[in-house]
């Protein structure tokens, strides 16, 4: 039994007593949080949708005009089986007119502002309604800095970030999640035909499984290589992890007094909570 | 003699003391009301946990109003509980207090404070000098907080100064969700029983729940026997009180059937240890 296989009756007990806990104890108890038809955000909502009751849960689809209309409808589908708030605030009008200035700009700076824009929306509605924002990034992407800095990696909190692409599979059979939603190709969605692997070059299940190794049984190169995995592909991955980091990380800091935040300016962010 | 003990598996918010101790009141006036004689507290429930900066903000002087209360409260039962402690040359230690008649019997700064994976204790606190059993109303007790338990040396210690019933008090981060049960809950459970065995003492091990920082401390407080077998449990996650009464022919079989502390040999220890230290010493 491969060790990313997880307790999904224990894995969501902690994941919905995380979500009440942190958001009641800082005096919320609604949360926001952008619903792109895929897998991520639709486990995030309903686990959301168990922790503080469907009606507490402001989930929002975001399409551009280039968005496949399936992830509309698969966002729909999700809405639906946990019962949450739905709405559809589309972005095109937004980006084509900044776009409009820059014609020029490619796939990346285009899919960029596109996640930032929907980060802008999230955080107007996360005002508009009280709620705290969720994020949805999981561990794979988070680790490969596979997601945009202040896009849709930018939230209060986030519930999944700590479970593996295959977990977050094994965990969105468990909560419910419409079967169509786990069952389609991973795709950012910010260009047609897109899907993860394809642009990733590798399957989760591939990188879940160095990953897992790598990172949380701090595994060296030896020990990997024994286990079948490629050098090429060890190295290739480990670079992401490094090259990524700063995006895991608050904005560095230049230190000229005796307490400088982050270094020795110390406390948790719940703290008085 | 026979008690009853209050395992309170509370919810502490970080660093704000005054609702703590609000808390803790409640609490234990709550045990009274159901007969306990004794009420055992988390690590650090008057605080809560990942302190870090705020260890100097939320400690508290033996002469403060805090300890005071606690001190008047356990004139009508027996606390064990922690907080911060600040001594008068600004030391800042992770203790636990044992109040019992409206007195401090028993004050135990955390020795193994630990420093690795998400923990850094050592950073912001001071490292305890000494494990000494003491007498109360309940028999001979050795007070343990949470990590000092992992160390064979901590609770051997105690039951060799004669201890019978060790009390550890925890703030445990729950992680480890590969396998049927909480990894950390499956480890602690392991630790409480095998100790209880190997020493014949009773074990109470009390931990928090609620989440900081997302970290989710798992609860699931329990009593062991002397024999080694879990008696009582309260739930994961959840705050709860479980109370359990305990009784001296059960420690007394114990001691008759497996008189492995009878029997366990101080000299060669203590020969063979100081062997140890003067071949590292050199």
């Amino acid at each position: 039994m491969s060790r990313l296989n997880i307790n999904t009756k224990l894995v969501r007990r902690m994941l919905v007593g995380f979500l009440q806990d942190e958001i009641w104890k800082v005096g919320a108890k609604k949360a926001v949080l952008g619903l792109s038809g895929g897998i991520d955000s639709a486990l995030v909502c309903h686990l959301a949708a168990e922790a503080l009751g469907p009606e507490n849960v402001h989930a929002i689809c975001m399409p551009y005009k280039t968005s496949n209309p399936e992830s509309e409808a698969h966002a729909r589908l999700v809405a639906e089986a946990s019962g949450v708030q739905f709405s559809v605030v589309g972005i095109t009008p937004m980006v084509d007119a900044y776009f409009d200035q820059f014609p020029d700009a490619n796939n990346m700076r285009r899919g960029n502002k596109m996640a930032r824009e929907r980060m802008t929306i999230l955080f107007d509605h996360s005002a508009l309604y009280g709620g705290l924002v969720l994020g949805t990034s999981n561990k794979t992407e988070l680790l490969l800095g596979y997601g945009t800095l202040y896009g849709d990696m930018a939230s209060a909190l986030n519930p999944i970030g700590d479970l593996y692409k295959t977990q977050v599979w094994q965990l969105s059979e468990e909560v419910g999640v419409p079967k169509p939603v786990i069952e389609k190709k991973p795709s950012a969605d910010l260009w047609a035909g897109q899907t993860d692997e394809e642009e990733l070059g590798f399957t989760y299940r591939e990188v879940d499984e160095l990953l897992y190794r790598m990172v949380d049984q701090r595994a060296d190169t030896t020990e990997l290589v024994a286990a079948g995995f490629k050098p090429e592909f060890i190295n290739s991955i480990y670079g992401k992890v490094q090259n990524s980091h700063f995006k895991r990380r608050l904005p560095v800091i230049a230190k000229v007094s005796g307490r400088t935040i982050d270094r020795d300016f110390r406390y948790s962010r719940d703290w008085g909570k | 003699m026979d008690f009853s003990v209050a395992l309170l598996q509370i919810k502490p918010k970080l660093g704000r003391v005054a609702d703590n101790l609000a808390l803790i009141q409640e609490q234990v006036e709550q045990a009274i009301a159901q007969k306990a004689d004794l009420a055992v507290l988390p690590e650090l429930a008057l605080t809560g946990y990942f302190l870090k900066d705020l260890v100097p903000e939320v400690a508290l002087t033996l002469d403060s109003s805090e300890i005071a209360a606690l001190k008047e409260l356990s004139k009508r039962i027996s606390i064990a509980v922690g907080f911060v402690e600040v001594t008068a040359d600004f030391q800042f230690y992770n203790s636990a207090a044992w109040f019992e008649d409206g007195e401090l019997k028993h004050l135990h700064r955390k020795v193994y404070l630990p420093t690795y994976g998400l923990f850094d204790e050592q950073r912001y606190l001071g490292r305890g000098d000494r494990f000494r059993a003491f007498d109360t109303k309940f028999g001979r007790i050795g007070l343990l907080v949470c990590e000092d338990m992992w160390h064979l040396s901590a609770p051997y210690l105690l039951a060799m100064d004669g201890a019978t019933t060790l009390v550890c008090l925890s703030s445990s981060p729950g992680r480890g969700v590969d396998d049927q049960t909480l990894g950390t809950a499956t480890a602690w459970r392991n630790l409480t029983t095998s100790t209880a065995r190997f020493l014949t003492c009773r074990v109470i091990y009390v931990n928090r729940v609620g989440y900081e920082d997302g970290v989710g401390f798992w609860g699931g407080s329990h009593v062991v026997a002397p024999s080694g077998e879990i008696v009582a449990a309260a739930p994961e996650f959840d705050p709860a009180t479980l109370l359990v009464s305990l009784t001296d022919a059960e420690l007394r079989r114990e001691r008759i059937s497996s008189p492995l502390v009878r029997d366990e040999n101080l000299c060669i220890t203590l020969r063979e240890l100081s062997r140890i230290d003067q071949e590292r010493s050199c």
